[in-house]
């Protein structure tokens, strides 16, 4: 690979000085000569020297400024939602962010600090923990919910595993309209412990006694809302658990799946204030049942009292975890994303009540508009009877992969191809970020390619 | 100084929230009212917070300034590799062209972004000499969890059945026997030697034809370099296993030693300790699989590939692949962040990286060997291992010194890890704090020492100058408290 | 002081026949186990109903930073567990040898009694591991 890069030392006398490293060559020559050693190589003796140096084929250093240019150039061949009408979705949204996200989120205080397991030092982030945890739990109508996963795939992974050790079974039913993408999560994440992994309809799912859980998606893949009461009966009918995935953002309108009974709800926190970034990072939702609060994966924290008899906060119920619990653990998972918690609950603090009920709504209606808009298309149709929040199924005249090329002809990024399960259907997402400039450009243009 | 209500952190945002305030004004609907579903779909209430935005940002402003941070202290916490976080490296994550581009935009459209990643891929393998690379692994356990698949499909792909154990030095971090558990294995620990190096006989006493691999972490999390390290592979390999190389040390390493020579097999690298990303209070992370030939074509989905050998990039899947591990490719913004620091430092940077970080942990080790028992009194590497049993025989324990720190502006270090050291104080000063920085952090746990013999209750009661005192974490576990709720 | 109206196991916990003639007993841990422990915070015991043998493991305690697995002193079925543990695991750190016990065993075998070591045989091996 050839890049540029400088290959002369910055220093006259020949040393790499980094902007990064505060010793001098004077520095590292004294404190070298204390240790009775006379150059850095010495450091590495007990490395076997047929192994020791290897050559190292990277390009040579860069100056702030260059890397800022080759950055940058690298950003200008990549197109930003924002240039032009976006309408793709499925598992990444395009959200509005208040201001205040980013500059609370990148305060050194919280984005350079460690993981809060010295409370004493870290009662920021173990607060903004139980806000978030507090946060979570009303969205989704839960009793206890953690301080965060990786993302919403190994999110509802990771629940589909919890229901397997709650009612030591081995056999999940992953409903028909699930994300295809949540599912291959799942599979890779089961295949270890032989977990078995089965397709069940959404209509009517398939639930026996040797199934650990019901997982369904809500609002399911193509977009539509799922009948959570049936679903949730026909799980517990089996006592099996009722695992739903949920869309944050569409709790600002729809029925939580606590309401419903569901037994763990897990969710993508992206829309909470996080921007797509080519696919992370973003914040898994978790959250369940009090009953089940001791096989839950990943970090909680708590409120007790300090030795002076303050309120402060903990990181609990940590006998949970790998690093003490070791091989027999509810998870592995050590590092989460504990800056994107933070982030959402900067988010929900900022809209509240009022705020993501308003976004819900401004999806739903926007999309709705659309969708109906669409619908009178000559050779489109929307072949999918049912609720929808902000994402709908079209059945286009000719293959998606071909509407969508011409609409980006027109500046316009289409939506998700789901020729599989509807032939030369797509995934339309309209979110409060399109005008109805854009939703018209769009459906002009679909107007004119078929 | 009272900071108003407003700043006061020990009210909770739902203590604070008043019925009519607003802390963000969307815009009105541009489009005709649709009809709505049928209300049994809809909820009633949403317990969020109605706060202002001013209370908001004053709020987490305040809850902020409760937190050490690397940017504000000193952060010797063992195997956590709490280096400077280049401010350049937010910043180009921030760059519209690369914060705001959906994930699921074609390859055509994020030209720039895979280009990014396959350049990123190529350093990794360079780096850890493991060339095949995948970066959709989310943290260092989520690598550690794929690379225990990958062994796991390749025995399973060559109809070996029976590998079913795993060894696993006794110093490893928890994650090490989570994620063998998580893929199915039965965890064998292996003990140290005298020298805190990994006991090749007895790792030899179980390496046999139900060895599927073993999971090592180089430099140890003792600091120190295995000197025995290509036996210890050779071994594994003999039997018939593979090895995986936890590489939550490798600031050690980097550009001094490839893990694939040495005979790793496939291993993770954490970005955010080797590579400068911020740790963000406990994430996010991201940790790359690096595999080398045995294992590559199991990596997991997706890899960057280039196009037909041309400057085109496309997303693919390895042949053999153990499947997904996250919803996308990766934690994108943190691989952009960790291609700037490799981009800065270029070659001869990131020798410097670990030459300095070696450098500074021996001079910590050398000025306080005579005032902390030192277990393992050799050369070490990026970190040194204190035992405080001369202190505890003198009634103040490890924890106890750890909090004083606190008192002097100090994070703690890495605590009662590993598990073979008593009363462990495990100390890595990182590569970016200067020589003034380390010589006061010397000097207070020499005076701590002193404390011990002066006031030992004082320090016993530490912390006594942060913004809590020590926490009740027994009523913590025992009556859970874990979410606000409304005074009854 | 560990009582010597009980037996003891290696792995720190004791049983105490309820009477002379009967096929009941009570298990807990000793104190020296409550010690080492620290701040006990949760118990996971058995059901009633359910079944232990000899030195199998019957439960696990936890204290903040560790969890240790429970081992049952004689083989039988568990009549009872001790409710107060639920809300006050501390109770096992205060009272071990007392209200602190964990759960009544109906036995099966009496003799298995006899493997099991005395106060006296305890201390000593107790004093041996420190």
């Amino acid at each position: 690979m050839t890049l540029p890069g400088q290959t002369q030392p910055r220093l006259t006398d020949g040393a790499f000085q980094s902007h990064y490293i505060p010793n001098t060559p004077a520095d590292q020559a004294d404190m070298l000569s204390i240790l009775g050693l006379t150059c850095l190589d010495d450091l590495f003796l007990d490395i076997p020297e047929g192994y020791r140096n290897p050559p190292l084929n990277l390009p040579g250093p860069l100056s702030e400024l260059e890397i800022q240019q080759e950055l940058a150039a690298l950003a200008s061949r990549n197109r930003p939602l924002g240039s032009g009408p976006s309408f793709l979705g499925a598992g990444s949204y395009h959200h509005f962010i208040p201001s205040i996200v980013k500059a609370l989120v990148t305060r050194g205080e919280f984005l350079t600090a460690y993981t809060p397991y010295q409370p004493e030092a870290s009662q920021g982030t173990l607060q903004v923990i139980f806000e978030f945890q507090t946060m979570v739990c009303n969205l989704f109508g839960m009793e206890v919910a953690n301080a965060g996963m990786y993302d919403g795939a190994t999110s509802l992974a990771e629940a589909a595993l919890m229901a397997c050790r709650v009612t030591k079974r081995d056999k999940v039913a992953l409903a028909d309209t699930l994300s295809p993408t949540y599912r291959q999560v799942i599979q890779t994440y089961c295949q270890g412990q032989d977990i078995q992994t089965v397709t069940v309809s959404a209509t009517s799912p398939d639930v026996d006694e040797t199934t650990a859980c019901l997982v369904v998606q809500y609002p399911n893949h193509f977009g539509y809302i799922e009948d959570l009461a049936a679903h949730a009966a026909a799980a517990h009918d089996r006592q099996a658990l009722f695992v739903v995935s949920a869309d944050p953002t569409a709790m600002g309108m729809f029925q939580a799946p606590g309401s419903y009974g569901a037994d763990i709800v897990t969710g993508e926190g992206q829309p909470l204030g996080i921007p797509p970034s080519f696919g992370g990072p973003y914040v898994g939702l978790f959250a369940t049942k009090q009953q089940y609060v001791r096989q839950m994966p990943s970090r909680l924290a708590g409120r007790t009292v300090d030795r002076l008899g303050n309120p402060g906060y903990v990181l609990t119920l940590q006998t949970r975890e790998q690093h003490i619990r070791r091989e027999r653990a509810t998870s592995n998972i050590c590092t989460n994303e504990a800056l994107y918690a933070l982030a959402a609950t900067v988010y929900l603090a900022a809209l509240g009540k009022q705020g993501l009920r308003q976004v819900a709504e401004l999806c739903y209606h926007k999309a709705h508009y659309a969708a109906s808009r669409i619908a009178q298309l000559p050779g489109y149709s929307l072949p999918i009877d049912g609720t929808f929040f902000q994402e709908f199924v079209v059945q286009c005249p000719i293959a998606p992969a071909e509407v969508n090329r011409r609409l980006l002809e027109r500046n316009i990024l289409g939506g998700l191809a789901v020729s599989e399960a509807v032939p030369n259907a797509m995934v339309l997402c309209v979110t409060e970020m399109c005008s109805r400039q854009d939703i018209d450009a769009l459906v002009d243009a679909l107007g004119e390619i078929g | 100084m009272p900071a108003g209500p407003a700043r006061d952190t020990s009210r909770l945002l739902m203590d604070r929230s008043e019925a009519g305030r607003v802390g963000a004004v969307l815009p009105a609907c541009d489009v005709p009212a649709q009809p709505l579903p049928d209300a049994s779909l809809l909820r009633d209430g949403l317990d969020l917070p109605e706060v202002s935005e001013p209370e908001v940002v004053q709020y987490f402003t305040a809850l902020s300034q409760l937190n050490f941070s690397i940017d504000t202290n000193f952060y010797p916490l063992g195997s956590c590799t709490m280096k400077y976080n280049p401010k350049v490296n937010d910043e180009m994550a921030f760059l519209p062209g690369m914060a705001n581009i959906h994930p699921l935009q074609s390859a055509q459209l994020s030209q720039g972004a895979l280009d990014l990643l396959y350049r990123l891929q190529g350093f990794l393998g360079e780096s850890t000499g493991l060339d095949g690379v995948s970066l959709a692994t989310l943290a260092g356990a989520h690598g550690e969890l794929a690379g225990m698949l990958m062994i796991r499909a390749y025995h399973l792909a060559r109809g070996d059945t029976g590998r079913r154990k795993v060894a696993i030095p006794d110093s490893a971090h928890g994650t090490n026997p989570a994620s063998a558990a998580m893929a199915g294995f039965q965890v064998v620990d292996i003990p140290s030697d005298k020298d805190g190096s990994i006991d090749l006989e007895a790792l030899r006493s179980v390496a046999g034809p139900d060895l599927a691999g073993a999971m090592i972490t180089l430099p140890s999390t003792l600091g120190l370099f295995n000197p025995n390290i290509v036996e210890v592979c050779q071994a594994v390999h003999e039997a018939g296993g593979l090895v995986y190389g936890d590489g939550a040390n490798m600031n050690a390493l980097l550009g001094r030693a490839k893990l694939g020579d040495l005979g790793f097999d496939v291993a993770h690298l954490n970005l955010h300790k080797t590579f400068s990303t911020p740790h963000g209070g406990g994430g996010p992370g991201a940790g790359p699989v690096c595999a080398g030939p045995a294992l590559r074509d199991y990596l997991p989905s997706p890899v960057v590939a280039q196009a037909d050998g041309e400057f085109t990039y496309t997303l693919s899947e390895p042949p053999s692949s153990i499947g997904r591990m996250s919803g996308f490719h990766g934690n994108f913004g943190v691989l952009v962040r960790a291609y700037t620091y490799i981009r800065t430092l270029g070659a001869e940077g990131i020798k410097a990286i670990s030459g300095n970080a070696v450098l500074n942990a021996n001079y910590l080790m050398e000025a306080l060997k005579d005032t902390y028992y030192l277990p393992y009194d050799r050369r070490c590497m990026h970190e040194a291992v204190f035992s405080a049993d001369w202190q505890k025989a003198r009634g103040v324990s490890g924890l106890e010194i750890a909090k004083r720190l606190l008192d002097y502006g100090f994070h703690a270090p890495t605590m009662y890890f590993p598990l073979i050291v008593h009363e462990a104080l495990m100390i890595e000063p990182t590569e970016s704090e200067t020589r003034q920085t380390l010589d006061s952090f010397i000097q207070a746990l020499k005076q701590i020492d002193a404390e011990i013999t002066d006031d030992p209750e004082m320090v016993r009661l530490a912390p006594h100058s942060t913004p809590a005192a020590r926490l009740d974490e027994a009523l913590a576990a025992r009556q859970p408290d874990l979410r606000w709720k409304p005074k009854p | 002081m560990s009582p010597d109206d009980r037996k003891y196991t290696q792995e720190h916990e004791w049983v105490k026949l309820e009477d002379a003639n009967s096929q009941q007993a009570l298990v807990g841990i000793t104190d020296f186990a409550q010690e080492q422990l620290g701040d006990i915070v949760y118990f996971e015991l058995p059901e009633p109903g359910a079944n232990v043998e000899q030195l199998g493991k019957m439960g696990e305690v936890e204290s903040v930073k560790s969890v240790s697995d429970l081992f049952s002193p004689v083989s039988g079925e568990v009549v009872e567990v001790n409710a107060a543990l639920a809300d006050n695991p501390e109770v096992a750190n205060n009272d071990p040898f007392g209200d602190g016990w964990l759960v009544r065993l109906a036995i099966s075998d009496p003799a298995e009694l006899e493997s099991l070591m005395t106060a006296a045989d305890y201390e000593s091996y107790i004093s041996g591991l420190s």
